[in-house]
């Protein structure tokens, strides 16, 4: 129980859970766990199974693409404050991507299989989830768009 | 760019009338303006593999100050090719050195990127409004920008850096496409080191021996620590970046009147009178090229103009 309240706080600190009713944040802390990656760690590898989705308390966290030649692509970088993963949302529940630790990164982890249980039982549970998430992705995907522009190319 | 055609200016209204003393404020071209004074090369800097820098004095050999308002132009002419509009990327307080960083984009900029040190090079100017340094003193100063629009800014910079006590906090976001298009590296290093300043640098792709961020600029702005009631945000670069530049800014409360852009337009007289650079019913060469974003955000939103 303390643990799960030392977790709560956490969890109340990150912007994701801004304006979460509490019960339903201190429902989800009994899925979440404090994690520590090293500089050069991977937190995950494409194709491997997203079990996880991850709140970045301090640090950087790279989200790279593994190219043929070796060397992998890095498409964006995430930092403190953000929200990683929603491959776990998914079928088939695989890491579309490869994410490494640029600096000490310290993350909330929350579990999938979890939080599948919780949400599956209790639907307003999942409402506050997912209506936390969509305006991440649309984010995401605004800027991927941008990028895609090629907005310094010669034109 | 499109070329536009030469129109009439629409007739002046009643506010137009009114000498506009501001600092900012765009001025008349003297007469002789169309001539082309020679310069001679006497420093070149390759920055990137399609950017460079140079420096000039006059031909003459009289040396003298080039004084200048930063965010303001020439009209560089390479003798037998033609003419641009390059912004001058040197320091105000230091109009000794007439500095332009270019991008080699076109017929003219290569004719002008293949030039040595020693060689002629023919100047109009400096035309147009300047990024408004004087009425921003007090307040928060946020420069946006991304790929070559750094050049146009650098002058702004050096000005609240040579004036730091007269700003609040000053932010500079810097995107570029890929780490080796990083333009002024060195002094963005220099920058960010100072105790001021806040610095943060984004490329849209890189591969992973490139530590610092990754994604487009507008993310720089939810990390920037500013006061969006009191700021002043000076932004250039593509236009499209430009636009999902001032939609962030929006959301986070600046008012459209605290926004500044520099706009680009084909040029050719550079003084009013061609109608090349006509933007609805300003001149980008006279009005602008830095307009307060509320007297353009119509302008911005009609396609094809
Ligand atoms: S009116 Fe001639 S270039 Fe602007």
């Amino acid at each position: 129980m303390v643990k799960i309240e030392g977790i709560d706080k956490l969890l109340a600190e990150h912007p994701f859970f801004k304006d979460m009713p509490i019960d339903a944040r201190k429902t989800l802390a009994g899925c979440a766990k404090n994690e520590r990656i090293e500089p050069g760690d991977y937190l995950a590898q494409e194709g491997n199974a997203a079990d996880k989705f991850y709140l970045i308390r301090s640090g950087a966290l790279a989200v790279e693409c593994h190219v043929p030649s070796g060397d992998n692509l890095v498409i964006e970088t995430l930092h403190t404050g953000e929200v990683f993963g929603w491959s776990w949302m998914v079928p088939p529940y695989e890491w579309n991507f490869d994410i490494r630790a640029v600096d000490l990164t310290r993350v909330i982890s929350l579990d999938a299989a979890c939080l599948r249980k919780k949400i599956t039982k209790d639907k307003l549970l999942g409402f506050e989830l997912y209506s936390r998430f969509i305006p991440i992705l649309a984010k995401r995907l605004h800027s991927t768009r941008q990028q895609l522009t090629d907005l310094y190319g010669k034109s | 760019m499109t070329s536009k055609t030469a129109v009439k200016r629409s007739p002046k209204t009643a506010d137009d009338a009114q000498p506009d003393t501001r600092p900012d404020a765009p001025r008349d071209a003297p007469l002789d303006a169309m001539m082309p004074v020679p310069f001679r090369i006497v420093k070149r800097t390759q920055e990137l593999a399609d950017t460079f820098t140079i420096e000039l004095t006059p031909a003459s050999g009289r040396g003298g100050a080039f004084a200048f308002r930063p965010g303001q132009f020439n009209m560089l002419y390479a003798f037998g090719v033609g003419e641009v509009p390059i912004s001058i990327s040197g320091d105000p307080a230091n109009p000794k050195k007439l500095i332009h960083t270019i991008r080699n984009v076109g017929a003219v900029t290569q004719a002008i990127s293949n030039m040595k040190v020693g060689d002629e090079i023919g100047v109009r100017g400096p035309f147009g409004s300047a990024w408004p340094v004087e009425k921003a003193e007090g307040s928060d100063v946020l420069i946006i920008t991304g790929g070559i629009g750094l050049a146009p800014l650098r002058p702004a910079i050096d000005h609240v850096l040579a004036n730091r006590g007269k700003y609040g906090r000053f932010v500079i976001l810097y995107g570029a496409r890929s780490p080796a298009d990083v333009l002024f590296m060195e002094q963005l290093t220099a920058w960010r080191g100072r105790l001021d300043t806040y610095v943060d640098v984004t490329v849209d792709h890189a591969t992973r021996d490139w530590a610092g961020n990754v994604g487009v600029v507008t993310r720089l702005i939810e990390r920037a620590n500013f006061d969006a009631y009191h700021a002043k945000a000076f932004i250039c670069g593509p236009e499209l970046m430009m636009r999902f530049t001032i939609k962030e800014l929006s959301s986070r409360g600046l008012k459209d009147e605290d926004i500044y852009v520099s706009m680009e337009r084909n040029m050719k007289c550079a003084i009013g009178h061609c109608g090349h650079c006509q933007f609805g019913g300003k001149f980008v060469c006279k009005d602008g090229p830095v307009f307060p974003y509320s007297s353009v955000n119509a302008l911005l939103k009609v396609r094809g103009l």
